[in-house]
């Protein structure tokens, strides 16, 4: 079943149109990879999917389980089940990661007429998925992801993968600014989580990431389309030849 | 009389507020002869208005315009209001003095229990002997009109050691609309003492009445305090508090004031650094909504050396409400050695929100160490954005970021149960936002 359906999306930024007419989609338990060079529209659609403001959307749709996504907040694309890891998750100071956890997990179950979680079953949660995901105990008492290495951010997006449990994950370049190790266990937590429910879209520049989270469909985008689909070789094929052909073809 | 009318700008005699009191304020004839005098100084002031530099933000007469009569004593029916109140605004363990528009009220106070821990009378009967509580180092308009006017307040003293695990609440109940309390207090920390003083300004019933407080405190050497001050007015209240704090050698002060209301508040405190060593830790909040006015103005005077003082101060301003804090830094020719730092920060949450700041500082020796910061902008659109994208509507969103904006001065309370208590009355400011 389709779970997101993005059709002929024009999205501009300011006076400059981004993205040029994109159709993709994904159907439930698929992981996908979005390839592409640097400005070639990969954020901009994971922003627009995920609702940040400052994108207009001039033309095309983006169905998310048959319901426009376009006519909803930020937070009820969170509560209906879009999750979107950042690229560089921002650092919140005087937020402590456990409050801010149990308030975005109650909030969306809240937004779904489901009852809140009881203390003792969201800190048993935090700790079971925490210790997975190598992140000590004392991190979540501190600020959100204040201090937090490059690693220690991208495994706390991967936590709250795991608690909020949403039905589609967007990975938003998440292997910049991570070494071998940290990517390592960062993916290992993505493919924990991979389900026959849940779908995943990976953006990404380069093919490494694709090592670790091994995607159903490869993407290639450029200069605002998607020009070439295929299985995950084309990824392979990619890193040997770059990206230049498909910038011709574009 | 003519002049005085035209100095207040109201269109009525001054005097129509002292003549028609009088008969009611508490003192021996030598005291009703000090307030007659500071009573014809506030006359030839008149209230403070802009061209006078301290309150220039803060202008009286354009906000307030008139000093409304004396709040009649309670009656049974306003002190079971006023009882009310205080179960809501009671701090748990805490030992209550309580006073309702300006009056002490025994029935609610916790007077028996804290006899062990403090000598304790009340302002009236102080006023029996002397005058000395109505005289004060510095004075202005408001300061002066409060000296004449003071109906009532506590008289604490706290010995030389004293150690007293639960705080003592002040606890200050307004029942009356369209009237004025005059209170005045004085809290004296033996040596080494330790006490948690909080003041907490409520209404019972919302309405436009007036508040004008003032506080002298003098602490021993060595002592450890905490005052912590609660002005959560109801929406139309005027609450102008004074404060004067003398601070002798070697003490830890820890202070914090919390705006939540009133239409027109200030506080204004002056605290004096008089003995060597002494740490000074003053912060403060002011959460402001609708077209609320809050003032926080501070002077810290180093007058001896080696000294440490640390001022945090957040504003949150929301739809066309007007802060301010001005904070002054005085380091005499002797304070050498002298570390002081003040840091304020205002968040905006509407384009029509106005924040002054006023950061001054005055440094008369040559071996000191100060400084301040001042700031003004909106929410992070990014923290707002990352929030939300976790499932956080709007305003919960800016709540969150709201407490975490305030929680820096806030964390600056040293005791948990108070700072759950100051915590909740923020929280409770945060749902009444629109």
């Amino acid at each position: 079943m389709a779970l997101l359906e993005v059709k002929d999306l024009k999205v501009r930024v300011e006076e400059r149109e981004i993205l040029h007419g994109l159709t993709l989609t994904v159907n439930e338990g698929e992981v996908h990879a979005i390839m592409g060079p640097n400005g070639s529209g990969k954020s901009t659609l994971s922003h627009v999917i995920a609702g940040k403001p400052g994108y207009e959307v001039t033309d095309g749709q983006i169905l998310f389980k048959g319901e426009d996504l376009l006519e909803m907040s930020p937070d009820e694309r969170a509560a209906k089940g879009v999750f979107l890891a950042f690229q560089y998750p921002v650092e919140i100071p005087g937020v402590a990661t456990m409050t801010f956890l149990r308030t975005a997990l109650n909030a969306q179950r809240k937004a779904r007429g489901e009852s809140e979680y009881s203390t003792p079953d969201f800190l048993k949660k935090v700790r079971e998925v925490s210790k997975s995901l190598n992140i000590p105990q004392d991190m979540l008492k501190r600020g959100v992801n204040v201090g937090f290495s490059g690693g220690e951010k991208k495994r706390n997006e991967v936590l709250q993968m795991a608690l909020f449990e949403p039905s589609l994950c967007i990975l938003d370049e998440m292997d910049s600014g991570l070494d071998i190790d940290a990517l390592r266990i960062a993916a290992d937590g993505v493919n924990a989580l991979r389900s026959p429910k849940r779908a995943m879209v990976v953006i990404t520049h380069y093919q490494r990431l694709l090592n670790y989270i091994v995607p159903d469909v490869v993407h290639v985008m450029s200069k605002g389309r998607v020009v070439k689909s295929g299985g995950k070789e084309l990824a392979l094929e990619l890193e040997a030849s770059g990206y230049a052909q498909f910038e011709d073809a574009a | 009389m003519n002049v005085a009318v035209a100095k207040t700008g109201n269109g009525r005699a001054v005097s129509d507020l002292f003549a028609s009191a009088e008969g009611r304020l508490p003192g021996s004839p030598s005291v009703i002869a000090t307030r007659r005098e500071a009573f014809g100084t506030y006359e030839r002031l008149g209230l403070p208005h802009r061209r006078i530099e301290e309150w220039k933000y803060t202008d009286l007469r354009a906000l307030v315009g008139e000093v409304l009569p004396l709040a009649a004593a309670p009656d049974a029916a306003a002190l079971k209001r006023a009882a009310e109140a205080v179960k809501t605004h009671a701090i748990a363990g805490a030992r209550k003095l309580v006073l309702v528009d300006g009056v002490f009220a025994p029935d609610l106070s916790d007077v028996k229990a804290l006899a062990g821990q403090a000598g304790f009378k009340t302002l009236r009967e102080s006023l029996e002997k002397d005058a000395g509580l109505l005289k004060t180092a510095s004075t202005d308009a408001v300061i002066s009109l409060n000296a004449a006017m003071a109906t009532d307040g506590v008289v604490l003293d706290i010995a030389d050691g004293a150690q007293l695990s639960t705080p003592i609440q002040i606890l200050h109940i307004a029942t009356s609309a369209s009237a004025s309390a005059f209170t005045r207090s004085r809290v004296a920390i033996g040596k080494g003492a330790r006490v948690t003083i909080v003041e907490s300004f409520i209404s019972a019933s919302a309405g436009a009445y007036q508040v004008n407080d003032a506080v002298l405190i003098t602490v021993g050497d060595g002592a450890d305090v905490a005052h912590i001050r609660l002005m959560d007015d109801a929406p139309d209240a005027v609450n102008v508090s004074s404060h004067f704090v003398t601070i002798g050698a070697a003490v830890k002060f820890n202070f914090f004031n919390m705006t939540t209301g009133a239409a027109v508040s200030r506080l204004q405190g002056f605290i004096t650094l008089a003995g060597e060593g002494s740490e000074l830790s003053a912060n403060g909040v002011n959460l402001l909504q609708k077209t609320e006015h809050g003032d926080t103005t501070l002077v810290v005077d180093h007058a001896v050396p080696n000294c440490v003082s640390r001022e945090v101060f957040r504003a949150v301003i929301d739809d066309r409400a007007h802060s301010v804090f001005q904070g002054r830094i005085i380091v005499r020719p002797d304070a050498q050695k002298t570390d002081g730092k003040m840091m304020t920060r205002a968040l905006l949450l509407s384009d029509e929100a106005e924040a002054d700041n006023k950061p001054e500082l005055e440094i008369f020796a040559d071996d000191v160490s100060c400084g301040h910061g001042a700031t003004a902008g909106a929410l992070d659109d990014s923290l707002l954005f990352y929030l939300k994208a976790r499932g956080l509507p709007e305003k919960q969103a800016q709540a969150l970021l709201i407490q975490a904006f305030v929680g820096e001065a806030i964390e600056q309370i040293a005791d948990d149960g108070l700072r759950e208590h100051v915590i909740g009355i923020a929280e409770r400011w945060l749902e009444r936002r629109s």
